[in-house]
């Protein structure tokens, strides 16, 4: 039993040949100025949001890779960025070994597009109020012609259906009469419906309760299990990213802090701000224990402070934190941190 | 045995509606005592904010109490007229909202605010108001109050938002606040904040909050005693540490065996199949039996009320003989 977790362990750490999905120097800036005659007669000068700004990772086949942060961290930018909702500045995102920007036959982008789906957070707004659930969620086999006759793009559809849980005569409904988790167990359905092998999953429970939060998780790991999937998930809530992940990207400020796989990151966060998410986090099983909160809160993006963007809620930060960024740097042999004080052997405990 | 401040009686919500009188909360009961936590969590739909909403007097129409007795500091509260009970509202219960930015007034600078909810319930002058809504923002941790004192709103970031509006609820010494999910809108690091702020002021001022929420992390974290709700009903009361590491009531175990850990990884989550029944199809007996992997027969039919266990109290027929 000891071996097997210790393979396992070792798998985890091998530097994959050819992941899934490769993210590299990945950067999104918004332009959020303001109109050009406002900014010639105010005197105002051209704000720029880097909503990401440099980015890598990689998902192996059948992983997942979690990103965590708080609002505003550009977690759900990074999300849209891979599935190609955004277009990048700057970086490169390589799916099964092929560069998304170098693929300029629609033909071909309609191949790659396929392996890829998306289930949103909101199962409120990401579902067509005005279509039945088997239209929603056979859109996708439509969409990319993969199978011909209603006969047969029926049937698809009352099996995906049933994988998630739902019944066949639950197609002919309209969304508005499932609740909150039936929704996203659709949304999960439609996603799985062109085969794909990688889903990008942006706080698919955080609009669930917990007993449904549970129930989806589940599924979505038994889906993992049978399809072989790989899922990039974004989500704020530590716990759940335990349950999911195997590899966790802790991201501040459009960058990323630390990222180790899950074991690693949970039971020796080294960057500072790891451990203030994991050590504020209220926990039910540490009812009663005394909390000192880190103070301050997550600066404006469009001006984020010098050198580390963590600096000023930082209890370790120096000088040097105020004036250098830190690089994401290898720490260990699974982790990767960009933090000045673990560099210099500064962190206590 | 000190009083408690707040006693709700067998209260029931109604709601009248073309299909016949919906009960949203049905016959719950329980004590506040002074300057105690008392959580309230369930799932959406369990009848919480419902709850917290009767107890403050702002049920929206169609909603009403239809049976039961609230009594505040021993004067009974549900039937007062509106004007007492806006005397009451603010004098001695504050109520802290979900969304700070709904529950402040967009145009008014939040100094103004404050001072017109000191003036109306106090009879301090206008300087004296002031000064005393600088010490309020202060003390609820807001940095330079002097001059934030005369910012707008929108000018405030959410957690600060969030600490304008206790600061509001604060105003005039409530014996009782209110706070329906004070913290859903927030970041975790800023959760932590309010939530320590909280305790803080509960301690130092000596009021009672009830705390309405649907995460356990932040109940296991403030609260002192709890009550779980399941479709308009209690089912589950007792002190926190007691609900959160051994619960009762089948429900309440769900619950909790369903949150993932962050000390471990399972291979599943428990899961409670099913989901909360709508109002219009409320089962008979226990309401949960249909999802419960205990229930038997006594359960379909017959509702159980709060029974005394040694550690909780618990409507659940399995406690019947004190298990």
């Amino acid at each position: 039993m000891k071996m097997e977790t210790e393979i396992k362990k070792s798998n985890q750490l091998k530097p994959n040949p050819s992941p899934l999905l490769r993210v590299t120097g990945l950067k999104r800036y918004f332009d959020v100025s303001k109109p050009l005659l406002n900014r010639l007669l105010e005197g105002k000068p051209r704000m720029i949001l880097k909503a990401v700004n440099g980015v890598d990772f990689e998902i192996a086949k059948g992983q997942t890779f979690a990103l965590v942060g708080e609002s505003g961290c550009g977690k759900s930018t990074v999300a849209n960025l891979v599935v190609g909702l955004h277009a990048p500045t700057e970086g490169a995102i390589e799916f099964d070994g092929i560069d998304m920007a170098s693929v300029t036959s629609r033909a071909r982008m309609e191949r790659l597009r396929r392996r890829m789906a998306m289930i949103f957070q909101d199962p409120y707004a990401s579902l067509n109020p005005r279509w039945r659930v088997a239209a929603i969620v056979s859109e996708p086999v439509r969409a990319f012609n993969l199978l011909k006759g209603t006969k047969a793009i029926s049937r698809r559809t009352d099996e995906l259906l049933v994988q998630v849980g739902l019944s066949p005569a639950d197609g002919e409904k309209y969304p508005h009469e499932f609740s909150g988790g039936q929704r996203q167990r659709i949304s999960i359905a439609r996603a799985l419906a062109s085969e794909p092998d990688f889903i990008v999953c942006d706080e698919p429970t955080s609009a669930l309760d917990v007993s449904v939060q549970a129930q989806i998780l589940n599924l979505m790991r038994d889906l993992q299990k049978e399809f072989d999937l790989s899922y990039l998930f974004i989500s704020h809530d530590l716990a759940v990213v335990r349950h999911m992940a195997n590899q966790v990207g802790v991201m501040y400020l459009g960058l990323l802090c630390e990222t180790a796989p899950a074991d690693v990151i949970f039971d020796n966060p080294l960057h500072p701000y790891t451990r203030l998410l994991l050590e504020t986090i209220p926990d039910v099983e540490m009812t009663g224990r005394k909390t000192a909160p880190v103070a301050g809160e997550i600066p404006n993006p469009i001006d984020p402070p010098s050198g580390c963007a963590f600096h000023p809620r930082c209890p370790l930060a120096n000088e040097r934190c105020r004036r250098e960024r830190p690089e994401l740097k290898m720490e260990k042999e699974s982790e990767r941190v960009a933090c000045h004080a673990v560099e210099e052997n500064r962190l206590e405990g | 045995m000190t009083e408690p401040i707040l006693k709700v009686e067998h209260l029931r919500v109604e709601f009248n509606t073309r299909r016949g009188v919906l009960v949203a909360i049905d016959d719950i009961s329980f004590n506040v005592m002074p300057g105690e936590v008392f959580g309230i969590v369930g799932e959406s739909g369990a009848g919480k904010s419902l709850t917290g909403q009767a107890i403050i007097g702002l049920l929206e129409p169609p909603g009403r109490i239809g049976a039961g007795r609230i009594f505040l500091n021993g004067q009974r509260i549900d039937q007062l007229p509106y004007s007492e009970m806006r005397r009451i509202r603010g004098k001695k219960i504050g109520m802290i909202f979900q969304d700070p930015l709904t529950s402040l007034n967009p145009l008014y600078t939040i100094g103004k605010q404050l001072i017109e909810t000191i003036l109306t319930h106090s009879d301090m002058s206008a300087q004296q108001a002031r000064q005393h809504a600088i010490t309020l923002l202060d003390e609820v941790g807001i940095p330079a109050a002097e001059k934030r004192i005369s910012h707008y709103p929108h000018q405030f970031s959410g957690g600060m938002r969030q600490r304008v509006v206790i600061a509001l609820a604060l105003c005039v010494n409530p014996s009782l606040i209110i706070a329906d999910e004070p913290t859903t809108a927030l970041d975790v690091s800023i959760q932590a904040q309010i939530i320590t702020l909280l305790k803080r002021l509960c301690t130092d001022y000596d009021t009672a909050i009830i705390l309405i929420t649907h995460d356990m992390g932040v109940i296991a974290e403030i609260s002192d005693r709890v009550a779980v709700m399941y479709a308009g009903r209690l089912i589950e009361v007792g002190n926190v540490r007691e609900i959160v590491k051994t619960p009762q009531h089948p429900y309440a175990q769900g619950l909790m065996d369903s949150i993932p850990s962050l000390h471990h990884q399972a291979e599943q989550l428990t899961q409670i199949d099913g989901s909360m029944p709508r109002l219009t199809e409320i089962p008979t007996g226990c309401a949960f039996h249909p999802r419960c992997p205990h229930s038997f027969d006594r359960c379909r039919h017959q509702r159980p009320d709060l029974m005394e266990t040694k550690s909780t109290r618990v409507a659940c027929w399995l406690n019947e003989n004190g298990n």
